[in-house]
């Protein structure tokens, strides 16, 4: 592979992702990967159900008094709006417009670090109300379900970042190009977990 | 960068392997370490029948047993079994499907280091204040109240192999789903590419759930969680099924590519394709696809209900289905054939019986109600070290026999394979068979000693009498695997002669990428189809001699695996509070990790080209010793 | 490979014969010789299976040998190229179905007895007076000894269950520490002592052990429960209902002074003011279960010592003098623990053992 090959916008090719070998090894290689990522989280959501509201007797917090969903909806918007702009980042890449494509992963970036922070601040909150993580059962489940996936936020922006200082200078080329699209997959992928997070964690715990 | 053959100096080779990502010798060092922790596991097997010899024998406390029987089951799943297999698969599974290499070279080698490193850590538990001492199943109330550290080894190491595990087996499915030569269709894949295939698959889901529970465990051993501490709450079932959520599956991860390297040796040395190769692809899925529905098989006596009981007693007994096609196959792949009795045939053959022994009883214990007297009982022990001995060991025997030629240029002796043979076969069928009786009459296991007048003590003499035998076959393996390398003879292509697939029809080892020309598939067995067409050369190219892109070898498959291993240490060492140097151990080894991942990730790796010339170099020197 | 075939052979005749010679194991353990309802029928499970895959392994057998002798190299000929097969549809169909039709044969008693055996429901089915029709017995497994609770009675004792014959006993199991499993082979399979929950089920015992030799019969801790998890022993006194109810009644009695100098010194010894072994060791069978140690109000009357060793004076003060000797990780104390320091002296150890002897609800 050539990494000097100039590309333009026309010579570019429709699926840079998947036109070369290594690209789609790539892809397909990914694409298991988010199917062993997602048995692990049905693993700690099967745990996280079956140690809900338990705790040592008189425990003091339980999911309906423990939540509140107007911060929680706040950062499911912003995670989900970064989802949206990790899509126009890629509509980008397909087209070759490496800056436009650098602009919207640097708001994906500055939406997912918000999210980060305000989950950060939620976190915080409960240790600062008293419920630790080993509080109880249903602490150390809550915190480690919704904490693999902040572990999996950082690592996802992470990603982000080291690709877009690497290939700030130098521009898209068949061999980065996989890349940003494998990092804008996962960002999909921990959207998609958030999504089930706030419905099973936050909503099935506000109602009861 | 040449693939011209040079003579390296001790360092350079060792430098080599340290490196490498070449499939081939990655499956070498597969081999090496699995081999190595298969002696060490058969150290302790034979130490827990030394001790069960008699009634109330001494020989080792019960504290010791406990780790020891831990330690044995532990070793032989994850560090033997399974590496030897990975060592199969890697060796000769992208040869099969006429690939140059596997899809992702460098997580290849990654993933052998972190199994190494995971193993390591796990056995260095010997001499750090012992092992760990909850059975290999670990379950989590007696976990959780074991003292020391063992458990933190059982659980630090498992998970760090484990990644390594679920690495390779992405890496084998990719290889699969995109390296397959033209022509080599799935319906055309050699069986033991299936059982690879579908192993792989298995991995990629079974993998997770126990990941999930020992982070589970480190997290209530380390850092104060809660999940398996009942009086806050936890409940200890849930590391039960998580265990065998993961557990079952990884029953077939290990008995499929064995199923697969058995159906390798009765086409090839039956003479004759393989009968119901169709039957036997979708069996091998089936049987995958029922895998992990029946965990809960494992647990009748926990007390999930008579209606979960009987859900998966029945989901259990359907497995036996698939199974039962693939033996009639086989047997109908015999029948009609021309049997040279070989070495890796031999295994074949006794494997039948014993392993339908060994299924027979699983089906058995699928019957729920009966099932409350053998569980936890010897008759339990007697049944998984015939599907397990019986399938999976002597598997790795017959392939460590029929691929050692094609991994290193050279024949084991017949001779040695024979007495081999015949001495593991006998002491395996002495050692337990009468272990279904011990069960029967009440003996349960996982016991460091028994009582004497219950009826146990001659057929426990037996027992330890038996694993004599297969111990002394294992040492005769061995003097032949010494043997061997110091006569070195060098053998041809097709040192068995009936050779059916591709592997066959390229020099052992194969040049270090493979194939000069990717092969053109015409059908199932593909050398066989050239060979009975008279064709010479053994395959037809589906492309003209041209540059070959190849991998660079890399060292930071190995740094990254060790900062896992510095980090594991360091948090199993936090633990205690009185360690001040724990802590910045566990950011070290971290930052070792994810340094190196940077690194990787930030520098270029294009790899490079063998030119046309070398290539044609290499073909008219004959240089086929894998050396690049 | 003749040679082979030959030591194949003699080798599994040799197995058969040894299997013949030593029987069925003993009668106080085995699950072969089946001395409850329950036992029975997983019997039956079991000769019924083993009938069937019999038949499967006979089938395979005759295929197996007679492929691997007609078809050797040495018959057929070195360069002989046989017929490259494909496979048969009709065999394929043949060998899917008849499994599955033993698979059926199977099948239908499982699901039939699984639901039988977990059927609880009569447990507390009451009479017209309000007593419990059915005997309960409360089982905490601790780490290496078994309480036998018995709430109806309000009696309690450990390691030794007492049971009337010919009727179904339930029981209701919880671990106390970490898991256990409760097994008595010829009564009947196990089940987990979890420590989180509750597991119950019946058992009949239709035997009374005083046939057996032994005098009970040998019940198991089936899981893995750290270093004595093979010592976790207990036994089982089956008696007829008449019996049952008289050993009821005495251990409902108030205790009895100990008689004889030697027993008074050791049950003073026993006492609070003495070593305090009364602390965690109760020697009054009435009461509830939750004690530290287990009961000794019918250590008199036991098979066994700690269910483990031969029940004599001796092994007593063996076993008093060096708990973790025995019982590796148990948790009674050493003598120099409870004896301010001092390990007991051979009086000591004779007054503790004459005591203990001493207390008994079947004299």
């Amino acid at each position: 592979m050539d990494l000097n090959k100039k590309y333009t916008p026309q010579t570019w090719p429709d699926h840079p992702e998947t036109a070369t070998l290594e690209g789609k090894n790539k892809f397909v290689g990914f694409w298991l990967l988010l199917a062993a990522e997602t048995v692990t989280f049905a693993s700690l959501f099967a745990t996280y159900l079956a140690l809900k509201d338990k705790g040592p007797s008189g425990m003091e917090f339980s999911a309906s008094e423990l939540f509140e969903l107007p911060l929680v909806f706040a950062m499911t918007m912003i995670l989900l709006t970064s989802s949206l702009t990790s899509v126009y980042a890629m509509y980008h890449m397909k087209n070759h417009n490496f800056k436009a494509m650098q602009a919207w992963l640097g708001i994906t970036v500055f939406l997912g670090l918000s999210f980060l922070g305000l989950e950060i601040y939620e976190f915080n909150h409960y240790v600062h109300i008293g419920f630790g993580y080993t509080n109880s059962a249903f602490s150390s489940a809550f915190f480690t379900l919704v904490g693999t996936h902040g572990a999996h936020v950082l690592f996802g922006l992470s990603w982000f970042i080291a690709l877009m200082l690497r290939n700030s200078k130098r521009g898209l080329n068949m061999y980065n190009a996989p890349k940003f699209y494998l990092a804008s997959l996962y960002w999909h992928f921990i959207d998609v977990v958030w999504v089930f997070i706030f419905t099973v964690v936050y909503l099935m715990g506000v109602i009861g | 960068m040449s693939s011209i053959a040079q003579k390296k100096g001790f360092g350079a080779t060792i430098w080599d392997y340290l490196t490498t990502v070449d499939h081939k010798k990655i499956a070498i060092l597969y081999f090496i370490s699995g081999g190595l922790f298969f002696v060490i596991g058969g150290i302790e097997a034979m130490m827990i029948r030394i001790q069960l010899m008699k009634a109330g024998n001494d020989f080792l406390s019960a504290g010791l047993y406990n780790e020891i029987i831990t330690m044995h089951g532990t070793t032989m799943i994850f560090l033997a079994s399974m590496p030897l297999l990975l060592a199969f698969m890697n060796a000769v599974m992208p040869l099969q499907i006429g690939a140059r290499d596997v899809a992702f070279p460098f997580l290849n080698s990654l993933g052998f280091w972190l199994f190494f490193f995971g193993g390591i850590f796990l056995n260095l538990s010997w001499f750090l204040g012992g092992a760990p001492d909850a059975g290999w199943t670990n379950y989590a109330s007696l976990a959780m109240a074991s003292e020391g550290h063992g458990i933190d080894f059982y659980t630090l190491g498992l998970t760090i192999s484990g990644f390594g595990t679920l690495i390779a087996g992405i890496n084998f499915l990719v290889t699969i789903i995109n390296m397959r030569a033209p022509g080599m269709t799935y319906m055309r894949m050699p069986l033991f590419t299936w059982t690879t295939f579908v192993a792989s698959a298995l991995i990629l889901l079974a993998f997770p759930p126990l990941t999930i529970g020992l982070f589970f465990m480190v997290f209530d051993r380390l850092f104060g969680a809660n999940f398996f501490d009942v009086a806050m709450g936890g409940n200890t079932i849930i590391w039960e099924h998580l265990f065998w959520i993961f557990g079952h599956p990884e029953v077939y991860i290990l008995i499929l590519p064995a199923f697969g390297i058995f159906s390798e040796i009765f086409a090839i040395f039956s003479r004759k394709r393989l009968f119901g190769y169709t039957a036997l692809v979708f069996a091998t899925i089936l049987i995958g696809f029922y895998g992990f529905m029946v965990w809960a098989h494992h647990m009748f006596t926990v007390g999930l209900g008579p209606t979960a009981n009987a859900v998966f007693a029945l989901a259990t007994m359907i497995i036996a289905v698939p199974t039962g096609v693939k033996i009639f196959n086989w047997l109908l792949t015999i029948w009609g054939g021309n049997v040279s009795f070989t070495t890796p045939m031999l295994y074949a053959v006794a494997f039948i019986p014993s392993f339908v022994a060994g299924g027979v009883t699983g089906v058995m214990q699928a019957m729920a109600p009966l099932d409350y007297q053998l569980h936890d009982s010897y008759f339990i022990v007697a049944h998984f070290h015939y599907v397990i001995v019986g399938g999976v060991v002597l598997a790795l025997l017959a392939g460590t026999h029929l691929y050692w030629p094609k991994m290193f240029g050279t024949m084991l002796s017949e001779k040695l394979g024979k007495i081999t043979f015949w001495f593991f076969l006998i002491g395996f069928h002495l050692t337990f068979f009468i272990q279904h009786f011990l069960g029967l009459m009440g003996m349960p296991r996982r016991v460091y000693t028994f009582g004497a007048n219950q009826g146990w003590d001659t057929y426990n003499m037996i027992s330890s009498f038996g694993a004599l035998f297969m111990a002394i076959g294992v040492i005769v393996l061995l003097i032949n695997v010494v043997l061997t390398i110091v006569k070195n003879e060098r053998i041809g292509n097709d040192p068995w002669g009936d050779g059916r697939t591709l592997e066959w029809a390229i020099p052992s080892p194969p040049p270090f990428y493979n194939f000069p020309q990717t092969p053109l598939v015409r059908g199932l067995d593909s050398y066989w189809i050239e060979k009975m067409e008279g064709n010479k050369e053994g395959m037809v190219y589906a492309e003209p001699l041209g540059d070959i892109h190849m991998p660079n070898g890399s060292i930071i498959p190995l740094i990254m695996s060790f900062g896992m291993f510095v980090a594991a240490f360091g948090a199993m060492y936090h633990m205690d509070g009185d360690k001040a140097w724990a802590l910045p151990v566990l950011v070290i080894g971290l930052g070792i990790t994810f340094g190196s991942m940077l690194v990787r990730s930030l520098k270029d790796d294009l790899g490079f080209y063998i030119t046309k010339e070398e290539l044609l170099r290499d073909a008219k020197g004959g240089n086929n010793n894998g050396s690049k | 490979m003749k040679q082979g075939l030959k030591n194949w052979r003699l080798f599994a005749l040799l197995t058969a014969l040894l299997v013949f010679l030593s029987g069925c194991g003993r009668e106080e353990i085995s699950t072969l010789i089946p001395a409850g309802a329950v036992a029975k029928d997983q019997f039956n499970m079991l000769i019924l299976s083993s009938a069937v895959m019999a038949f499967v392994i006979l089938v395979v057998t005759i295929i197996y040998v007679l492929a691997i002798v007609k078809f050797r190299r040495s018959k057929i000929g070195e360069d002989v190229i046989p017929e490259q097969v494909e496979g048969s549809a009709k065999l394929e169909f043949l060998w899917t179905a008849i499994p599955i039709v033993l698979i059926l044969i199977i099948a239908v008693p499982t699901v039939y007895s699984t639901f039988e055996l977990a059927d609880t429901s009569d447990m507390d089915v009451k009479a017209e007076d309000g007593s419990m029709t059915n005997l309960t017995v409360n089982v905490n497994a601790k780490l290496y000894w078994w309480e036998f609770e018995y709430p109806e009675q309000g009696i309690v004792t450990s390691q030794e269950l007492v049971v009337p014959t010919g009727e179904k006993v339930y029981f209701n199991l919880l671990a106390a520490d970490v898991k256990h499993s409760f097994w008595i082979p010829s009564i009947g399979g196990k089940l987990d002592a979890n420590p989180e929950n509750v597991n119950t089920f019946y058992l009949t015992f239709d035997k009374e052990s005083s046939e057996l030799e032994d005098g009970v019969f040998y019940g198991k801790c089936a899981e893995l429960c750290g270093p004595s998890h093979a010592l976790m022993d207990f036994k089982v006194k089956s008696l007829s209902p008449e019996d049952f109810d008289t050993w009821v009644a005495a251990m409902q009695e108030d205790v009895t002074p100990a008689e004889g100098a030697l027993a008074q010194e050791g049950e003073q010894l026993f006492g609070a003011d003495g070593a305090g072994c009364i602390a965690c060791h109760a020697t009054s069978g009435v009461g509830t279960g939750g004690k530290a140690g287990p009961n000794l109000a019918t250590f008199g009357d036991r098979n066994r010592v700690a269910g483990i060793l031969e029940h004599n004076e001796e092994e007593v003060k063996n076993w008093i003098s060096n708990p973790q000797k025995y019982k590796p990780g148990n948790l009674m104390p050493s003598p120099k623990e409870l004896n301010g320091g001092k390990e007991f002296t051979e009086q000591e150890l004779d007054a503790l053992a004459a005591y203990l002897m001493s207390l008994s609800v079947e004299k």
